[in-house]
């Protein structure tokens, strides 16, 4: 890569000096900038922070990423206070261009529905879109409504009272679920929309993950939402849901890349992709991306680099980390059209491209 | 400070100063630095004060330009739509605030009266030092002792047995409907009382020690009662003192976030029910303020946290006022 020969004699001689004492190559001898910064969503600071230490120890650049929440990284990325923003909804392509951004997703994730029934064990009740839209309006109440029991004939549900649990805090989370329920849902798009906060019609609101996780595990008869991380830690009981083909599947790593790889990318403008309701039999349908912003002109093309050189390595080497984390890394389709879109608009202030064409 | 003005002052009637009425040279300058620095210390908190109101109050112009004073009394709170009240929180800040208040004043005058009046001088300091420790434990704590034991606890138990005791009552029954989630404006309320009980308490004990031991022994040699002392002696004796404990509490009962987001359930909407979901202010403004994009909603949870200001500040007023009155008859 260009991008690691930008001083290929310093590098050599420091790299004699270093692998005297075991230390590694070329790397260490980047540029002069040794700390690059971002700032935004939380769901993915687990593994951007996993990510991080372990290119830290390749290379010894840091970064330092502070998980103040999407809407913060996107303020902070607009005033230029860091070299990259994060955000678990994608910006649209006008905003892109409003604010002269890039944005490219990086790992994803699904968000799945949680219950809490006697009797009912994970997957074992399946939901149609409609069903799952019906109980967060508050038109079903009752978990041995018709509707419900009709499509779960093998399984006894009791006439308990359905509580509704939602995210309290704003979240990318709520962003990609409402967004769902949006797509299969004319009265929720009427009536509640697609937000990272929405007036919800019914329920009760957890604050983070975590709470929605208490809530559901304590009030017998709760439906709610949980990233599939936190789903698949604390065991919870997922419901099965009927994807756009028709299939109920289960959410699991395989049901999200199907999802990722039966979306059209390429006719995507600035990568303006959310994951919801695609098409394919195997696709879980609520699955979303989590995406960086960088700025399309770099004021300090060294730093641009430095970032761009840190998400390169992650595609080809942080899958690992990131599916031990329970995130699922992009297809290597889709990352090889985001670094195709890296160097054709990812300038300095020359107007070079700060990459090499893949 | 002592050398420089000695330096500017050498002569030897300074020492003199000190035991004699009239001050010396140095004496003067020094107590025009001492006066000038509490002058600066108070003009800039005030000032502080200021700028927290003024910036709040720019913040907030959009949203209060947009909405009007309807901001204050619509319960709408939509982010999608971008169409924003406070009628929600508020309710929900000044009911938990209140419940905590019916359950921590009576509590806390007893706490207190127990350690100073009732219990042996051997219990007086352990009873002393756990209400102490109580006030120390930080709310997050409280919060997630609310969630995780109190809240089932409350579920399980409590809420069946209010349920079927006060729900079927008139009027006050209705206050006691919905499921029993154990998460609500009353487990809110219920936390709040226990973290206002330390505050109050604390302050009640202070000042019911300050009762001196004259006047309540000519009570008791009169032959009153220990309930006759609390009530003509005490009570009256420490009013003022007593209502400035209760202030401290609820000026903790209106601002506290973190234990109440835990446990109030989070929704934004008024339910008649002290069961259902309910939100305060600062608990809005906590779950809702990392997320929020768009000038309009920034600006409504500017607006909101402008309201908090002046909740507490017409609580503060009223108090001060209160106390006026009070002490006036006294």
């Amino acid at each position: 890569m260009k991008i690691f020969s930008s001083s290929g004699n310093y590098a050599r001689k420091l790299a004699i000096g270093l692998s005297l004492i075991g230390l590694l190559q070329g790397g260490g001898a980047l540029a002069a900038t040794k700390e690059i910064s971002g700032a935004g969503a939380t769901f993915p600071y687990p593994v951007y922070a996993k990510w991080a230490q372990a290119y830290a120890g390749h290379t010894g650049v840091k970064l330092n990423y502070q998980s103040i929440g999407s809407g913060g990284g996107i303020k902070q990325i607009e005033a230029n206070t860091v070299d990259f923003g994060a955000s678990d909804a994608p910006l649209k392509p006008e905003e892109l261009k409003k604010h002269q951004l890039m944005q490219f997703p990086t790992v994803m994730g699904g968000v799945v529905p949680v219950v809490n029934v006697p009797g009912i064990k994970a997957g074992e009740l399946k939901l149609t879109p409609e069903l799952l839209a019906d109980i967060y309006l508050g038109k079903i109440t009752q978990w041995n409504d018709p509707a419900i029991t009709a499509l779960n004939p093998g399984i006894t549900l009791p006439a308990k009272a359905i509580t509704v649990v939602h995210r309290s805090d704003g979240s990318g989370t709520t962003w990609i679920y409402t967004n769902y329920l949006s797509k299969v849902s004319p009265t929720w798009r009427q009536k509640v929309g697609n937000n990272k906060s929405v007036a919800w019609p019914v329920g009760i609101g957890g604050k983070g993950n975590e709470g929605v996780a208490s809530y559901v595990g304590r009030i017998k008869g709760a439906i709610g939402y949980v990233e599939y991380a936190y789903a698949l830690q604390n065991k919870m009981a997922h419901a099965k849901l009927k994807n756009a083909a028709g299939e109920f599947v289960d959410p699991n790593s395989e049901s999200f890349q199907a999802a990722a790889a039966n979306a059209d990318w390429a006719h995507a403008p600035g990568f303006y992709m959310v994951l919801t309701d695609q098409p394919g039999a195997k696709s879980w349908p609520i699955t979303g991306a989590t995406f960086i912003l960088l700025h399309t002109k770099q004021k300090k093309p060294a730093v641009g680099k430095q970032v761009l050189a840190f998400f390169d390595w992650a595609y080809k080497n942080g899958g690992d980390m990131a599916s031990k984390l329970d995130y699922v890394p992009m297809p290597a389709n889709v990352v090889k059209l985001v670094e195709q879109t890296w160097h054709s608009q990812i300038k300095g202030p020359d107007g070079k491209p700060l990459s090499r064409p893949m | 400070m002592l050398i420089s003005s000695a330096r500017v002052d050498p002569d030897p009637s300074q020492t003199e100063g000190l035991t004699t009425t009239s001050p010396g040279k140095g004496d003067v300058v020094r107590d025009r630095l001492f006066r000038g620095a509490t002058l600066c210390s108070s003009a800039a908190v005030f000032t502080l004060v200021l700028a927290i109101i003024v910036s709040l109050a720019v913040g907030a112009s959009l949203a209060l330009q947009k909405f009007g004073l309807g901001f204050v009394g619509s319960t709408q709170w939509n982010p999608v739509t971008e169409t924003f009240g406070a009628a929600a929180p508020i309710y929900g800040t000044l009911v938990t605030a209140l419940i905590a208040m019916l359950l921590g004043i009576p509590l806390s005058f007893g706490v207190a009266l127990f350690i100073t009046e009732v219990a042996p001088v051997w219990l007086k300091r352990p009873i002393g030092t756990a209400v102490e420790l109580l006030a120390a434990v930080p709310s997050i704590i409280y919060g997630m002792w609310g969630l995780f034991v109190f809240a089932p606890w409350f579920a399980d138990h409590l809420q069946p047995w209010m349920q079927a005791y006060l729900g079927p009552l008139p009027y006050v029954g209705a206050l006691f409907q919905g499921p029993p989630m154990g998460i609500g404006m009353l487990s809110a309320g219920l936390i709040l009382a226990v973290m206002v009980i330390p505050f109050i308490t604390a302050v009640m004990r202070d000042v019911f020690a300050t009762v001196p031991t004259e006047l309540r022994e000519s009570a008791y040699g009169l032959g009153a009662t220990t309930w006759e002392v609390v009530r003509h002696v005490i009570v009256p004796y420490t009013r003022v003192g007593a209502l400035g404990g209760i202030m401290l509490g609820l000026g903790r009962a209106l601002g506290e976030t973190m234990a109440v987001t835990f446990v109030i359930g989070n929704a934004q909407r008024i339910s008649t029910s002290l069961f259902m979901p309910g939100n305060t202010i600062s608990s809005a403004l906590a779950n809702e303020f990392n997320e929020a994009v768009g000038d309009t909603y920034t600006s409504s949870l500017l607006a909101l946290g402008l309201i908090l200001f002046t909740i507490t500040f017409i609580v503060l007023a009223g108090a001060r006022l209160l106390l006026g009155r009070i002490g006036g008859r006294v």
